[in-house]
């Protein structure tokens, strides 16, 4: 039971590091981005090449990974998707389904359709117990990682000067660009570290979720999810609803097998009916 | 201003006119209809455009009249693709006409309760809710495998004969005959439907749903229509995917199939009715000659489309039948302004 709880959070905490740079593009941009997804497997796929290929230890491909997704992010929104911010939704999301299609594909070309992992170093592997708790040692890395990161990350929005304008932006753009603040460029960087994390979540990821080329359709749900039940006004209300997710989904998959993930849809479409902004957003100023 | 009775008749006039059939339309249908004689060889793909472009239609009501953006709509598809499955495997309903209708009959109830959900939210929580709606379907005709054959699909179904007498063959020649008419059947009410004025008020709230409100149209019970007869329309589309293959499995819900109807509405233009259908064409011959070509990457291509298409810009892509609209449309419109003006003065001059 408690084993179970425990599987949930680290699949919660991975949800959020996975999720969190989506919450960001909706909220700041209200841009709806499909292709999230894509970035996180780039990340997955560039530590599996560097750790089962080429031979790097597990940490340090780990960084590697966020600065991968991260390069590719940048190029992609300087290049590509400032063209289409200012464009109906519609539009945003058959530019980004066309994304995903393609990033299936190329994975696909470039690393083989089947099922990959990462070489987890021996010490990472196995489980111990503790007061009858089954912990594995994989997912206690990942919720302290993680469980890092968040705080990281909740330091940076509340504490820095980065932060501070990100959330001014995030609030109105309109007055944040009045007072002088460089809403694209914030922007910009925001899109390019929310991919980062998004591949580093898919590192880290690659080993409990399974990693093949359809991982951004297939986890593409989850993501959204996510992001609406959670609300884009903070990063609090994704972290619960990751948290949330990660504990239902696992608990509902060990308890209640055949059912699937069709407790977890019927939950999503119930809270966004009754909920349209999300669980935990603000009232709604615009 | 007009007095009334002259403005109703201006308005009839209107309608009337926008309802009249252009040159190229019957052209259209001519050549649609003059391909079961002309490729015989070719009826199997022209089977797939046929359902395919029944199935865009569908969407088109609902995205281009409407305004929905939908990336679920496979959920009524598969539903009415699996109802005609069963009702054949287990001869519950024998005669594919009919059962094509209870198929149409069961997406369209379906269509009806999930309107509401479509309702309220913005347009992420509208896709996110119709994506989970159909994620939810696939996920219940997985879980009764018993009923549905699970992730094998359901298979040892066999289609009796179209109104007992026209048997499906393996070439498609009856097959794509009777897609046809359907198509053609079903084109003809969704052709007088957005002609109406009921079509003219969908526009009006896909244009600004407040001040359609506002001048009095209930913008909920009219969405609450159009999506249900969408649904109809996607469900008869399945139905007929799953009588010309006697096949139904869980692709039929999937999101590929949502997103790549997307994909084929919008090659063709929303908005007109013929933009799914000339959409299904290119999009199937694409289909054909690219995964002969590259046959586990095509989707790429798909991809590589739908991503050119938006930068480059879709009013500008879609609008591409739009200069020989525009031509037959300036036509009409002259004849229809001299006449009505030589009416209008008829009026005055007693």
């Amino acid at each position: 039971m408690l084993t179970i709880l425990f599987d949930g959070i680290a699949y919660g905490m991975l949800l959020f590091v996975l999720a969190s740079g989506l919450s960001v593009t909706l909220g700041l941009m209200n841009f709806i981005n499909l292709a999230h997804g894509s970035f996180a497997m780039a990340g997955a796929y560039v530590t599996v090449f560097l750790v089962n290929r080429l031979g790097f230890p597990f940490f340090i491909s780990l960084p590697m990974a966020f600065l991968a997704s991260a390069a590719i992010g940048f190029l992609f929104e300087r290049t590509l998707y400032v063209h289409v911010y200012k464009k109906p939704h519609l539009d945003q999301v058959l530019f980004t389904i066309g994304l995903v299609f393609m990033s299936v594909a190329a994975a696909d070309y470039v690393m083989g359709s089947s099922q990959v992992f990462v070489q987890v170093p021996d010490y990472l592997q196995g489980q111990f117990e503790v007061s009858g708790i089954g912990i594995g040692r994989y997912r206690l890395l990942i919720i302290v990682l993680c469980g890092l990161l968040t705080i990281a990350l909740q330091f940076i929005l509340a504490k820095t000067r980065f932060g501070s304008r990100l959330r001014a932006a995030v609030d109105d753009s309109r007055v944040a660009r009045g007072l002088g603040i460089n809403v694209n460029w914030v922007f910009s960087l925001t899109f390019a570290f929310g991919s980062g994390l998004a591949g580093l979540g898919g590192a880290l990821g690659a080993e409990i979720l399974g990693l093949d080329p359809t991982f951004p359709l297939k986890f593409m749900i989850y993501f959204l999810i996510v992001v609406t039940v959670g609300g884009t006004s903070s990063i609090t209300g994704p972290f619960v609803a990751s948290l949330l997710l990660g504990i239902g989904d696992v608990a509902g998959k060990y308890y209640v097998p055949t059912l699937g993930s069709f407790v977890i849809y019927t939950i999503m479409i119930v809270v966004l009916i009754w909920r349209p902004q999300g669980l935990f957003a603000r009232a709604a100023s615009r | 201003m007009l007095p009334p009775p002259i403005a109703i008749r201006v308005a009839t006039e209107w309608l009337s006119a926008r309802a009249r059939w252009q040159p190229l339309e019957v052209a259209f249908w001519l050549v649609a209809f003059a391909a079961i004689w002309l490729f015989p060889d070719r009826h199997l793909i022209l089977t797939e455009i046929a359902w395919l472009g029944l199935f865009a239609l569908s969407l088109d009501l609902i995205l281009g009249y409407a305004g929905i953006i939908s990336l679920g709509h496979a959920a009524f598809f598969g539903l009415g693709a699996y109802t005609a499955a069963l009702l054949a495997k287990y001869e519950i309903v024998n005669e594919p006409v009919l059962a094509l209708l209870v198929a149409g009959l069961a997406a369209m109830a379906l269509g009806f309760v999930t309107s509401f959900l479509v309702l309220r939210g913005s347009d992420l929580t509208r896709l996110m809710v119709t994506l989970g709606v159909a994620l939810v379907l696939r996920e219940l005709a997985n879980r009764y495998g018993w009923l549905t054959g699970g992730a094998d699909g359901l298979q040892g179904v066999s289609i009796k004969p179209v109104l007992g007498m026209f048997r499906f063959d393996m070439f498609g020649h009856t097959g794509y005959a009777y897609c046809l008419i359907v198509l053609f059947v079903l084109f003809l009410i969704a052709r007088r439907l957005v002609n109406s004025p009921f079509g003219l008020s969908l526009m009006s709230v896909k244009g600004n749903p407040l001040r359609s409100s506002a001048i009095g149209i209930s913008v909920d019970a009219r969405l609450v229509a159009i999506y249900t007869v969408a649904a109809g329309y996607a469900g008869v589309a399945g139905a007929l995917l799953a009588q010309t293959t006697s096949f139904a499995s869980l692709e039929v819900f999937s999101f590929d199939r949502s997103a790549d109807l997307l994909l084929v509405l919008i090659i063709g233009g929303a908005g007109y009715l013929y933009g799914g259908l000339i959409g299904a064409i290119i999009f199937k011959f694409m289909q054909d000659y690219l995964s002969a070509l590259t046959p586990q990457y095509w989707p790429f291509w798909i991809g590589l489309v739908l991503v050119v298409i938006v930068l480059v810009g879709r009013d500008r892509i879609s609008s591409w039948t739009a200069p020989i609209r525009r031509v037959t449309a300036h036509l009409n419109w002259r004849a229809l302004m001299r006449r009505l003006t030589v009416s209008v003065r008829e009026r005055r001059s007693p």
